[in-house]
């Protein structure tokens, strides 16, 4: 029963920090910028204000908008239950693991990108189109940095890895576990729309590219879409944390262990909110015909953290 | 097991006939009747090949009166032959039901039905006969027979533009690839010599033949069978056949026929060879990888759906072939329990394939039906006018895309699973091989999920980009049941992949020398890799993926959502209306990786603008015209045929229109005869 309690307890904790999360970001970014910057909760005002909305949706499009936001919006949720956040092995290890994840965020992705093209207006086709570029080249990085971490820890159970970490701490600081983190860390910014790839505060059309598929979401379905959309954020922040430097995490269930790690992510994830607001007040947004060059980078990154971690056996 | 073996061999033979007659397969009791021949036919066949892999016991029958030269008319079912029949089973089921109500519109007097009825059985059986030969000349004939009423097939709709090309390009390359298997065979029926080629003997005398014996006959196989599969760069054949046929026929040439070229070179290289060198593996991981990412490539640049379509097979069977080729070469180097793995997902991939192709097929057919057109630009909308249809296409594009948590899914992990180990192998160059092959398969199913979205979004969704579409109906009752029937199979094989991987495993067992692994994969409700190397429960998931999306609704009643909806137009920057002209396009929204990969593509740009007589800042008229270039077909098949043709001018000078002339050269050629066989020393 407590394993239960404690999938819950997670999924609850990923919901509620995802929009203090990207607040957070937000914040930081003013801050480095110059400007006073609105205080880090005002997200959850946004999604209260969204929620008590109506929704206009245009005459052209058909129930599969209204399904996409639910199957969004479950998909990012039903990966929480999988990401070790504050404990692990997870009840659940079993019943997923590392692809799991990866296609259950490219599903919600999938439907998103329908969803674009269901009011039939050029920004939606626009922005489906580059999201599902975007997507389709990070892939090969994701799988390559996952067969690197699943190289050396015998696995691509979540749970497993990080255990393997904990058991030989060494492994955190070896050459493939360094590349496929940088790797990964370029594929995290691509798949959660952030600057260079995407500009998640742009509403400019030739830049647009998350933005514009949701042009025509309004009220509690562009709630859900922006929520599962930080949750993103959140699940491949608590990725990059837990997986590559997981301690802190709650080996065994005793309150204490529990709440240092609810401190812990929160210090991880704000550290990495930290480097994203400087990366994103430091760069340029590229061109859209430059970020394949960016993926291609972090590709032979993942090729080089498997190379090393084959080489280093 | 004898009555259903014959209990499918009549029910085609007797489909095949009811439409023999003049006027045959023509009505709703004519087309039933077909139908009903092909599903009986089909349904017999699996039966057979599920009892067999269930019993383990191999089904025989030998009828040497039938054929007296080489060995007659000899039949085995094994349990990699009976996997192939329950496929064909599989596809063909659904494939007959539905095309009882999709060759309706071939009443009309467009297409012969009584052509289509009878090649439809004989080409089930034959094909199903292939599974079952046990000697070379039986499996030859059986081949052959399932090209040639293939190509009727094919070519149902001669009338029609391009078919009869399509059909020439099919046929020319299927009696390549036959030429290539026939020197295969000799070859391997060398030794022993004069033997009547049984494959007992085959498999007994390949171990005394020479290592580049050996690989020579592995080659032509490969070649011969890649034709059929329609693997890189011998797919030129595909892309051009599968659209124009019949669309049930086009699911079953893609869902159900490319799989024997997959059936053949396991039968060859595993069961007769057993096996060969490392480098054997490696070519055909090579090629499976080469296949499946220019496969998707291509079905992206594809604005035809059905050719969209049939490039996406060329993908599938490469994943298929990624997975053969890792086994082969596991099995070279020493892993067998890994070799075994990767041809379980190899078989795996090629289920789900079946399934997922055939029922995308079926929804093209369904649409290409309302609207009388195959160019997605002319698409748009249906998902209102056909909501079946819609919702079927919908369910085959996520499985296909490879998303949890249908089918595709399942097979692509086991896939990854199955090349982990490889990267164990000592060798850098196979790490490396492997290491690409993940990279290519994971680049290859995002490419899947782009494609699809294309697929999907622009038929079905946003504004009818023509009146036909806007017209579009809903598919008859025998189609929505076809269609049906793989939307289950699919979901099935997504959910319970745990009750199928064991029979998998037993079906490759024993085959040149594979471990049987099926012992080795815990059969409860999760999918767990041999020595605990990962595990998932793909029905555990798929449960909390119907969990979870219905507590969305609950949540938000609770956090007390406003729940009211309006309907208004949609946000057009302040411009009146709204036209499907400004809708994204099937070419535009593959134009991003147009860009990204035109060293690939080399895009063709034209650009012509109109301009005012007066003034060149109005503009009267652009016309633009884009297309790709395939260098495959520039670089390797032009040559050839330039060159075929050159030989054949050549050649055509005997051909004199002299009796005097003829008459000689059988002479000649009566001399030469009788010369060789009196050569001394013979």
């Amino acid at each position: 029963m407590t394993h239960y309690i404690l999938e819950i307890a997670q999924a609850l904790l990923a919901l509620l920090l995802a929009p203090l999360l990207v607040g957070f970001v937000r914040w930081v970014k003013a801050r480095l910028q110059n400007r006073r910057g609105a205080p880090p909760w005002l997200p959850y005002f946004e999604l209260a204000k969204l929620f008590g909305k109506e929704v206009v949706m245009s005459n052209n499009a058909s129930w599969l908008f209204r399904f996409a936001p639910t199957i969004v919006f479950a998909s990012a949720l039903a990966v929480t239950f999988l990401v070790p956040l504050i404990a692990a092995p997870l009840p659940f290890d079993n019943v997923g693991d590392l692809l799991v994840v990866v296609y259950l965020l490219l599903l919600g992705t999938f439907f998103l990108a329908l969803a674009g093209l269901d009011p039939g207006t050029a920004f939606g086709g626009m922005g489906a189109s580059r999201e599902m570029t975007v997507a389709a080249i990070a892939e090969p990085t994701i799988a390559l940095a996952i067969f690197g971490l699943a190289l050396g820890a015998g696995s691509t159970n979540l749970g497993r890895i990080v255990t393997a970490t904990l058991a030989n701490p060494g492994v955190a600081i070896s050459p493939g576990h360094l590349l496929a983190f940088a790797a990964l860390f370029i594929v995290t910014l691509a798949e959660t729309g952030r600057l260079p790839v995407d500009n998640p505060s742009t509403h400019l059309e030739l830049t647009m590219i998350h933005e514009a598929m949701i042009l025509e979401y309004s009220g509690r379905y562009l709630a859900l879409i922006e929520w599962a959309a930080w949750l993103k954020l959140t699940i491949f922040f608590s990725l990059l944390a837990n997986l590559f430097v997981p301690w802190g995490l709650a080996t065994v269930l005793t309150p204490a262990t529990l709440a240092i790690a609810v401190v812990t992510l929160i210090i991880k994830l704000a550290v990495l909110g930290l480097v994203v607001a400087v990366v994103e007040t430091r760069v340029a947004k590229l061109r859209l015909f430059r970020v394949p060059e960016l993926l291609g980078l972090s590709f032979v990154l993942a090729l080089l953290a498997v190379t090393s971690s084959f080489l280093l056996r | 097991m004898q009555t259903l073996f014959l209990a499918m061999v009549s029910a085609y033979v007797l489909g095949a006939f009811v439409a023999l007659p003049e006027g045959g397969g023509r009505g709703t009791l004519g087309r039933g009747l077909v139908a009903l021949g092909a599903v009986v036919g089909a349904g017999a066949g699996s039966a057979l090949g599920a009892s067999v892999i269930l019993s383990g016991a191999p089904f025989t029958l030998s009828v040497p009166e039938l054929l007296p030269i080489a060995g007659g008319l000899a039949l085995r079912l094994d349990s990699l032959g009976a996997f192939f029949l329950v496929l064909i089973g599989l596809g063909a089921i659904p494939a007959a039901i539905y095309g009882a109500g999709y060759s309706a519109a071939y009443e009309d007097g467009r297409a012969s039905l009584r052509l289509l009825g009878v090649m439809l059985n004989l080409f089930l059986l034959t094909m199903s006969l292939v599974t079952l030969a046990d000697n070379v000349l039986t499996f030859l004939l059986m081949w052959e027979g399932m090209s040639l009423t293939s190509y009727f097939l094919v070519i149902t709709e001669s009338g029609e533009e391009g078919t009869m090309r399509a059909g020439l390009w099919y046929a020319a390359m299927t009696h390549a690839g036959l030429a290539l298997l026939l020197a295969a065979f000799v070859l391997l029926t060398a030794y022993p010599r004069g033997g009547p080629g049984a494959f007992a003997d085959l498999r007994a005398g390949a171990a005394s033949l020479s290592g580049t014996t050996r690989s020579v006959i592995f080659l032509l196989a490969f070649l011969g069978f890649g034709s059929k599969a329609g693997i890189v760069p011998l797919h030129v054949w595909l892309p051009r056949a599968h659209p124009a046929a019949p669309s049930h026929v086009s699911a079953l040439m893609s869902g159900v026929m490319i799989k024997m070229g997959v059936y053949g070179i396991l039968r060859v290289a595993l069961d007769l060879l057993g096996g060969g060198p490392p480098w054997w593996g490696a070519l055909v991981l090579g090629l499976g990888a080469a296949s499946a990412l220019l496969g998707i490539l291509y079905a992206l640049m594809a604005n035809d759906l059905k050719r969209l379509l049939a490039y996406s097979s060329v993908e599938n069977i490469g994943i298929v072939f990624i997975g053969v080729g890792a086994g082969l070469l596991f099995g070279a180097r020493g892993l067998p329990t890994a070799a075994a793995l990767a041809f379980v997902a190899a078989l795996y991939h090629a289920l789900n394939h079946t399934a997922f192709k055939g029922l995308l097929f079926m929804g093209a057919g369904s649409v290409l039906h309302a609207t009388h057109t195959r160019d997605m630009n002319l698409m748009g909308g249906l998902i209102k006018r056909m909501p079946w249809t819609a919702l079927f296409f919908l369910i085959g594009a996520v499985a296909i895309a490879g998303l949890p948590p249908l089918n595709g899914f399942v097979g692509e992990w086991l896939l990854f699973q199955s090349l982990l180990p490889g990267v164990s192998i000592p060798q850098p160059v196979v790490a490396a091989l492997v290491t690409m092959a993940v990279g290519m398969l994971a680049l290859t199913s995002g490419l899947a999920a782009a494609g699809f979205v294309k697929a999907y979004g622009i038929t079905f969704l946003a504004i009818p980009r023509s009146e036909e579409a806007a017209q579009a109906h809903e598919a008859s009752l025998s189609m929505r049941a076809g269609m049906g029937l793989l939307v289950i199979v699919c979901i099935a094989l997504g959910l319970a992949p745990a009750a199928v991987v064991p029979l998998l495993g037993r079906v490759v067992a024993g085959l040149g020398g594979l471990p049987a692994v099926a012992p080795l994969f815990a059969v409860n409700l999760s999918l767990q890799m041999p020595h605990g190397f990962a595990e998932i429960s793909p029905t555990l998931a798929a449960l909390g993926l119907l969990i979870v999306p219905g507590l969305v609704p609950v949540g938000m009643f609770v956090l007390g959502a406003n729940r009211r909806l309006r309907v208004g137009d949609t946000w057009g920057c302040g411009r009146v209306g709204q036209t499907p002209r400004m809708e994204y396009t099937a070419t535009s929204f593959a134009e991003p990786l147009r860009r990204v990969f035109a060293e690939l593509y080399r895009p063709t740009k034209e650009l012509t603008v109109d301009f005012h007589p007066d003034s060149k800042y109005f503009v009267q008229a652009i016309e633009y015209r884009t297309d790709i270039r395939s260098w495959f077909e520039e670089f390797l098949y032009e040559p050839l045929l330039n060159a075929t043709q050159w030989v054949s001018r050549r050649i055509r000078r005997l051909q004199s229109g002299s009796l005097h002339g003829y008459v000689a050269y059988l002479f000649i050629v009566l001399v030469l005869m009788l010369g060789a066989l009196l050569w001394p020393g013979k």
